[in-house]
């Protein structure tokens, strides 16, 4: 399925979790926020938040600023 | 333990220097920077995780969390509603509620959106965020903010990274003068004395990043800023003089020796 994340288009060979996408991505989830279809997901639910095919991803952390 | 805190929200903080973390070398020059500073909340952006580059090392790695309180702030948002996304979105990040507030309404100058601004504010505080809006230097607004919920003001000096210092010192020592939560002179300070002249003026603190992280010794200049600070408390709590259009003598009139003879008849008479 095709999804996009940080506006960059992803495959993906099936559904998966907010948190199985950072594992594969190698993101720390606790260092990130996560947007889904624009609704912010919290970090509790990320293990049972399913992404579909279209779905749109955000994943932000800090970075420095003034 | 500092006798003279600053409280934000409830919150007591040692340092009157609150430092940002972009433009610096590198992170451990930022690190260095920070303990020099003695700062003890420093601001960060919220921004996409590059996904092409994962080589660099998280920003959070180089500020330790139980020493320094980290104020996620909206830069780069122009509308309401991407400030509020972007609030939002760093509270997720999970650390704390706080947000240093900013709605640009201009690229060059990076001066504040000040209507969009008074929205984010109004629905921000409603969620619960304690919300420190970067705003102009303008009592107006000031006041409004406060009103709208606000924890701090924070007026700034000049425009952002500019190094032009306090730029109109009047308003800021009105601003003081008539907020009841704390003011802080954030943006436009470029050198120990811009922030010795905010404290005097009665600023709470002062908020600054591009003075300390383009310095040619960024260090170094985080330690000028920390001891500008503190100076420029003291001298405003120790109640400084009137400024007086001409002189007025520092010894005393009386006990003056009489006019002199002329030098020539003092040297014939020993002669």
């Amino acid at each position: 399925m095709k999804i996009r994340v940080n506006g960059d288009p992803v495959e993906l060979p099936a559904e998966l979790s907010i948190l199985q996408l950072l594992e594969r991505l190698h993101i720390d989830p606790r260092l990130v926020a996560v947007e889904h279809n624009l609704s912010i997901i919290k970090r509790a639910r990320y293990d049972s938040t399913l992404i579909g095919d279209g779905d749109q991803i955000e994943i932000v952390n800090f970075v420095g600023g003034g | 333990m500092t006798s003279d805190p600053l409280v934000i929200a409830g919150r007591t903080f040692q340092s009157r220097l609150i430092v940002g973390t972009g433009k610096y070398p590198s992170h451990p020059v930022m690190a260095d920077a920070h303990r020099a500073a003695g700062a003890d909340m420093v601001t960060v952006a919220v921004r996409r995780v590059n996904l092409h580059d994962r080589s660099a090392e998280s920003l959070l790695h180089y500020i330790d969390p139980d020493r320094i309180f980290i104020l996620p702030n909206t830069a780069g948002c122009y509308t309401a509603d991407e400030a509020i996304r972007a609030a939002r979105l760093g509270r997720e990040v999970g650390l704390s509620n706080w947000v240093k507030l900013e709605v640009i309404g201009d690229e060059r100058t990076l001066y504040p959106d000040n209507v969009a601004l008074l929205e984010a504010t109004r629905v921000l505080v409603a969620e619960g965020f304690v919300v420190l809006p970067y705003t102009n230097d303008d009592p107006v607004i000031c006041r409004k903010l406060e009103e709208a919920g606000a924890a701090a003001v924070m007026p700034l000096g000049a425009p952002i990274g500019s190094g032009l210092g306090i730029q109109n010192q009047n308003n800021i020592r009105i601003i003081r003068e008539q907020a009841r939560v704390p003011v802080i002179v954030d943006a436009g300070v470029g050198t120990a004395s811009d922030a010795a002249i905010a404290m005097e003026l009665g600023a709470d603190a002062v908020l600054m990043n591009t003075a300390i992280a383009l310095a040619q010794d960024p260090v170094a200049m985080a330690t000028a800023m920390r001891l500008a600070v503190e100076a420029g408390r003291l001298a405003y709590r120790a109640g400084r003089i009137a400024r007086r259009a001409y002189a007025s003598a520092s010894s005393p009139a009386e006990g003056l020796l009489s006019p002199a003879a002329p030098l020539d008849t003092v040297v014939r008479a020993g002669s």
